[in-house]
């Protein structure tokens, strides 16, 4: 029972923790390339600043307009937070510091992420609002578009390693010397990290959350903490998604010629430089990049990275079996 | 055991309070909510029984697949907020309950024949077991189903094609 308790917790702690860092790195990011003095230059050098964004939501006024559907409105900040703090749990920093080593464990972190998807769309519906609603749909149509992707993507790598265990893809990837991103997962790794970024609902691909048209989309309604908990989430999800990609693509917790009997040490390290690392190539892009079109949005996964990814299933398989 | 027990029990009755829950409220949406809680449950009982591939399948496919496609579905076309009044199909319910108790004494029958009232739990892995089983005995009925989907994918392009054709016919 309090192996169970400590888990948790520790799950609870890892998820704010990466969601607080990717913060700091997004606005750290954002004002560093945008010359915004605030976050770069106020309180600890900027580092205050997502503490003080959390006591800003905190002390806000949880406003509830009279219109909305109350019980679907007020729990559905928690599918897509519980989908999201779920991720974490089968990341491996180390081959012993996971929460749950499982058999499944892709599978496992593909179906958990597609409980996120209920909440955006029952937020934009329960709103009574028409933005909400918009914001809603375009979310659900883009977050269903680019799963099939993200999954196919993943495939390949099953195949490859030969098992849907986290730990064992990692040790599969020690085991051949390079991270399956040089070793014939490349094309894989761009689908998954373009569609993961779908999930994200980042720019390029914010076209439901669209401040100018949408306002804030199906998050227009909430306030106080109930928005907080998207906000984070969002965060989260690109911590973990990142974290997720490290393992699958980039080698986890190990890197090539590090002696592996000392993986317990600098297994954390190695994986959070990795995150980061794509975390800011992410933070990069949104702050740089115009969003897309609805309809190139569509096309983009439906026509040119789910033939790819199954052609890279295809291939992938064939390699399997030929060599 | 008997805690394990306990709490198959409690999981059941959580589980016939949201599936009833699906068929008496007044509003699609909620009707949907009440549906990813009753498949979710479904999905822990799955756990329970040591086959978490069947488990996880029920939750990618039909909470984040289906039940998503449900909700889009209804949005895109009409959701009123509050109660909706044609979801009250009172002439229907006699039949209804007819079907649903036929298919409940069948399942029952099947069940208690099949496996003789005894529930064997396998300790550990399932899933190599359940694949192979899929791709050699059950290969047939598989196929069958792909081909069932194939068919009915084709179908619903079929009818949301507008073909240009047929559009001209109607203006006409």
């Amino acid at each position: 029972m309090t192996e169970v308790l400590v888990k948790v917790g520790f799950l609870a702690i890892a998820a704010l923790n990466g969601a607080i860092i990717f913060t700091i790195m997004d606005v750290k990011g954002a004002s560093w390339m945008q010359r915004r003095p605030g976050p770069l230059h106020v309180g600890l050098r900027g580092f205050i600043f997502p503490l003080a964004e959390i006591l800003k939501f905190v002390q806000k006024e949880d406003i509830i307009p009279t219109e909305v559907d109350r019980p679907v409105f007020k729990w559905a900040p928690a599918y897509v937070m519980v989908s999201c703090v779920a991720l974490f749990a089968v990341v491996p920093m180390s081959p012993t510091l996971v929460v749950a080593d499982l058999e499944l464990g892709v599978f496992f972190a593909l179906a958990i992420s597609s409980l996120g998807t209920i909440g955006v769309l029952t937020a934009g519906w329960s709103s009574a609002n028409k933005y909400s609603l918009m914001g809603g749909l375009r979310a659900a149509g883009q977050l269903i578009a680019y799963e099939l992707p993200l999954i196919l993507a993943v495939v390949g790598v099953v195949i490859q390693a030969e098992t849907m265990s986290l730990v064992g893809i990692v040790e599969k990837q020690i085991e051949w010397g390079v991270p399956f991103v040089v070793g014939g997962q490349i094309v894989g790794f761009l689908i998954f990290m373009v569609a993961a970024t779908a999930e994200m609902m980042r720019v390029p691909f914010d076209m439901p959350i669209g401040e100018s048209e949408l306002t804030m989309g199906f998050m227009t309604e909430y306030s106080g903490i109930r928005f907080l908990i998207f906000y984070i989430s969002e965060y989260m999800n690109m911590f973990i998604l990142c974290a997720i990609a490290s393992t699958l693509f980039l080698g986890g917790y190990h890197v090539p010629l590090l002696p592996t009997e000392w993986v317990n040490f600098y297994g954390p390290v190695v994986l959070l430089t990795k995150t980061a690392i794509l975390g800011f190539i992410l933070v990069a892009i949104r702050w740089s990049q115009p969003r897309f079109r609805e309809d190139q949005l569509q096309n983009l996964a439906w026509k040119i990275l789910i033939p790819a990814s199954l052609v890279n299933i295809l291939v992938t398989a064939v390699m399997k079996v030929g060599f | 055991m008997e805690i394990f027990e306990i709490v198959t029990y409690f999981v059941l009755l959580a589980l016939l309070s949201t599936a009833i829950r699906v068929v008496t409220t007044s509003n699609v949406i909620h009707a949907a909510i009440s549906l990813v809680f009753t498949l979710a449950l479904t999905a822990i009982l799955f756990l329970m029984l040591s086959t978490e591939f069947v488990a996880l399948v029920l939750v990618l496919v039909y909470i984040g697949a289906v039940i998503v496609l449900f909700l889009f579905g209804i949005m895109i076309t009409r959701a009123p907020l509050g109660k909706n009044a044609e979801l009250d199909n009172d002439k229907n319910k006699k039949l209804g309950a007819a079907i649903a108790g036929s298919i409940f004494l069948l399942f029952s029958y099947i069940l208690i024949n099949g496996f003789d009232g005894d529930v064997t739990i396998t300790s550990g892995s399932s899933t190599e077991l359940l694949g192979e089983i899929l791709l050699s005995r059950f290969v047939f009925p598989f196929e069958l189903v792909s081909f069932v989907l194939l068919a009915a994918l084709i179908g619903g392009i079929t009818l949301a094609r507008k073909d240009e054709a047929l559009i001209d016919e109607d203006q006409v």
